[in-house]
């Protein structure tokens, strides 16, 4: 709204600013880099836990998708205090990777997980070598579910700024954060804010026609049991140390950072009532938010996977849309509506549940979607032959056969919300502080030892609804000795 | 399924959650029977010692909300007439200017503005300063003990700083300077000085923090921030920690900027007295004292002294630099774009 009452002569003149387009294209870049890495880590790091005998995968399979709990901004901070020379677009690629990775990781192992093992079994008697049967079968099938994850990785990229702006490396979320706060002149930032909504929205299409060709179907009620595991053999020892090579770059590095900063420096003592607060309170939103996110995400997820219209092209793009601006666009944008509709919540915890739902929505989405692709619409096909209605359909068939990617998107989402921090800081109830907001306070004043005690319970807090996605997964409760 | 029917039961959907997160137990509101809601883009370690006491010397139940100044200022221009905000303490007097600008702060009465210092609070009274920093150049002994000689900042133009120097060209404080730059030098002169400290490949860092780190680190040899900085430094790792050192500069250079933080009430505000009271609790000397050392800041009431051993105002105050004329950021911002220093 704001960019279309600044006048054409304005819009020009900002875009066609020397910068405006470098930028665009160091945005881009950094954007494809880290994707396409994510989904090589992601995809590879998925097979191995579920389809190999690699020792020790299931302890790697449990810690694989924890980075996701260590804050970009936490992790380019361990980063820059550690290997100066890491600085710009490559220390970018590597903090932004290693925090974003398992946002492909996680639904591609729910994926692999539902995928009826006896296809890829064919495929192997038809002849076919297991390499082959990879990338032919199981890949094909996953597909939906890493495209989608590659998207929230794309997207997290275009709209981080914590981790690019203290790595220094000039995108698009500095220069509008910085016309905002310099000088809240809001034009340069709304004009910039919708050529990244324009960027988004060419992506998020560009990633649905890569699901296009795919026609995935699979008839039966569920999966009754699990891929046999592949022998790795010698590799076996090497394919588990590249992945350990992995967590200790993205795991093990920023955590010990934290754990440093927390044993020296003066101002170490820790506050345990605020620790405690801020741990309730971090949690109590998570629960909330993403059980609001899921309660908008399940229904749009299904409507996108089964229903290819325009309408639902339109909804599914539209999501996208608050997850790829920054925080503080989509904050901003939020008081102006709650002011205005929605006073009586206004900076009370409603609207910011419904904060974190537009800016969340989309890793909902993506993992209900990826997950309801996988079932046969036949199924349902049948069961309405049968005489059940749709809602009953849905209730009985769609639902159950998707639980695994709802789980998956839940604890994404649940994640996500715990470190969440431009919307938490200006929609908060006054006075209410989240681990996130604490550790903020901290840094600002160059306290870094103070702030190590909630960014360590932040990443403690995050196992939880990892764990939680594993057993929604009923893979280690009842047949794993895990 | 059809859309409708699909958006119509997630709307219902939220509207039970919402009414479910009404009904429980939510984060506590500090807001919820305050007299004072004050916005503080100063930092919670940093101020919510003063503002306890505030709270508890005058009286006034306060509830704090603490966020970036920018961010407040940005979200108060939203909120509006409907904003809960009586009270903005902002950590720089650019956030203060641009509410002032939109026509939101109440003007305060000659009484409270001239209890400061002169120059120190907006000359149409609707913001008054309440502590104030200096620039100052960070350095590296073992790298560069001559800083310790320098008076001006054009040193740092020495061709043999190039790529020793470290910078936060997004930090509002150096953006100060740089208009400090201009009304010092005139529009010319700035871009002159600009362009050859560009020439001097000057090293970019996101905050103040990290150029003192980059100093610390002997990543490179000095670096522009603000004094306070390094005391903050100081006082968290221990004076044997810490090489880096700081030098104040001449008085009358714009490399010795006196900069303010400030506060101002907010147009119609219905709790005008208890934020009056708030004002002049932090013109108080307990206040002034209380910035004087525990953020190493300058207080701005004569005769309050710090126990850091900060060089007297009164020494760095001859500046000939107006602070009211520290408000034409844009034409900084653009004059920055030109020189290619952003």
């Amino acid at each position: 709204m704001r960019t279309s009452e600044a006048g054409p002569a304005r819009i020009l003149e900002i875009l066609s600013r020397p910068g405006t387009v470098a930028l665009v294209g160091r945005s881009l870049g950094l954007a494809a880099v880290v994707t396409g890495l994510c989904l090589l880590i992601g995809i590879t790091l998925a097979a191995l836990v579920t389809r190999t005998a690699m020792p020790g995968r299931r302890t790697l399979a449990v810690l694989a998708p924890l980075p996701l709990a260590i804050p970009s901004y936490v992790a380019a901070f361990a980063w820059v205090a550690a290997a100066p020379w890491a600085r710009g677009f490559l220390g970018a690629t590597i903090v932004l990777t290693a925090c974003t990775y398992p946002y492909v990781y996680l639904p591609v192992v729910a994926a692999m997980r539902s995928v009826d093992p006896a296809q890829e079994e064919v495929s192997r008697s038809l002849g076919r070598s297991a390499w082959r049967t990879f990338w032919t079968v199981t890949a094909r099938q996953v597909w939906p579910a890493a495209a989608s994850g590659g998207l929230l990785v794309a997207l997290y990229t275009l709209s981080d700024f914590g981790a690019v702006s203290i790595l220094q490396y000039d995108v698009f979320t500095r220069v509008i954060h910085t016309s905002y706060t310099a000088t809240f002149d809001r034009t340069p930032a709304a004009v910039l804010s919708t050529l990244l909504v324009v960027i988004t929205v060419v992506i998020a299409v560009g990633e649905r026609w890569t699901r296009r060709p795919v026609e995935q179907t699979r008839v039966g009620a569920g999966v009754a049991r699990r891929a046999e595991p592949h022998p790795l053999g010698a590799l076996g020892p090497v394919a588990a140390g590249a992945v350990v090579a992995v967590l200790l770059v993205a795991l093990a590095f920023p955590v010990a950072s934290l754990l440093y900063w927390f044993s020296t420096g003066l101002s170490a003592g820790i506050d345990t009532e605020r620790l405690l607060t801020s741990t309730g309170t971090t949690l109590f939103l998570a629960v909330l938010g993403a059980v609001a996110t899921m309660a908008l995400a399940v229904p749009i997820g299904v409507l996108v996977a089964r229903h290819r219209s325009r309408s639902s092209a339109v909804v599914e793009t539209a999501t996208w849309a608050g997850h790829a601006l920054p925080g503080i666009v989509v904050a901003l944008a939020l008081v102006f509506f709650g002011v205005r509709v929605a006073q009586p919540i206004y900076q009370r915890t409603p609207l910011l549940l419904i904060a974190y739902a537009v800016l969340f929505l989309p890793a909902g989405v993506g993992a209900v979607r990826g997950a309801v692709a996988m079932s046969s619409p036949r199924i349902e096909e049948v069961a309405r032959s049968l005489g059940s209605s749709p809602l009953a359909v849905l209730r009985r068939v769609t639902i159950p056969l998707a639980a695994p990617g709802i789980a998956a998107g839940t604890a994404l989402v649940m994640l996500t919300i715990m470190k969440e921090l431009p919307a938490t800081l200006l929609l908060r109830p006054t006075g209410a502080n989240t681990l996130a907001t604490s550790l903020w306070t901290q840094t600002g004043v160059a306290a870094y030892a103070a702030a190590a005690p909630y960014a360590l319970t932040l990443v403690l807090l995050a196992v939880l609804p990892t764990l939680w996605l594993m057993r929604a997964q009923g893979r280690f409760t009842a047949t794993e000795d895990l | 399924m059809h859309l409708r029917r699909i958006l119509s039961a997630s709307l219902a959907a939220i509207a039970v959650l919402g009414a479910a997160a009404c009904g429980s137990d939510g984060p506590a509101d500090t807001t919820e029977g305050a007299d004072l809601v004050i916005y503080s883009g100063r930092s919670e370690s940093l101020v919510k010692g003063i503002l306890d006491d505030l709270a508890a010397e005058t009286g006034v139940k306060v509830g704090v909300r603490y966020a970036g100044s920018s961010e407040l200022a940005a979200q108060l221009l939203e909120e509006g007439d409907a904003t809960k905000a009586d009270v903005f303490f902002s950590q720089d007097a650019g956030a203060l200017g641009a509410l002032a600008k939109e026509g939101r702060l109440e003007p305060l009465d000659a009484a409270v503005t001239d209890r400061v210092i002169a120059g120190f609070a907006d000359p149409d009274g609707h913001w008054v300063g309440t502590s104030a920093r200096a620039r100052v150049i960070a350095y590296n002994p073992q790298q560069a003990p001559e800083v310790e000689q320098m008076t001006s900042v054009d040193a740092v133009l020495d061709p043999k700083y190039k790529g020793k120097i470290g910078y936060a060209p997004a930090n509002a404080s150096f953006h100060a300077f740089v208009t400090a730059l201009r009304v010092a030098k005139g529009e010319d002169g700035a871009r002159e000085w600009l362009t050859k400290f560009k020439a001097n490949e000057p090293r970019k860092y996101d905050n103040n923090i990290l150029v003192l780190d980059g100093v610390d680190k002997g990543e490179v040899a000095l670096g522009l921030i603000n004094h306070y900085y390094w005391f903050e430094r100081v006082a968290e790792k221990g004076a044997d920690a810490v090489t880096a050192r700081i030098h104040f500069l001449g008085s009358d250079d714009p490399g010795a900027l006196i900069n303010v933080a400030g506060v101002g009430i907010l147009k119609g505000t219905d709790q005008k007295a208890a934020a009056l009271k708030a004002v002049n609790y932090l013109l108080s000397e307990k206040a002034q004292k209380y910035f004087a050392d525990q953020t190493a800041e300058y207080p701005v009431v004569a005769g309050v002294t710090s126990k850091h051993d900060l060089p007297p105002l009164a020494d760095l105050e001859k500046s000939s630099i107006d602070l009211n004329k520290l408000d034409s950021l844009e034409t900084t911002l653009a004059l920055l774009n030109e020189v290619g220093l952003t």
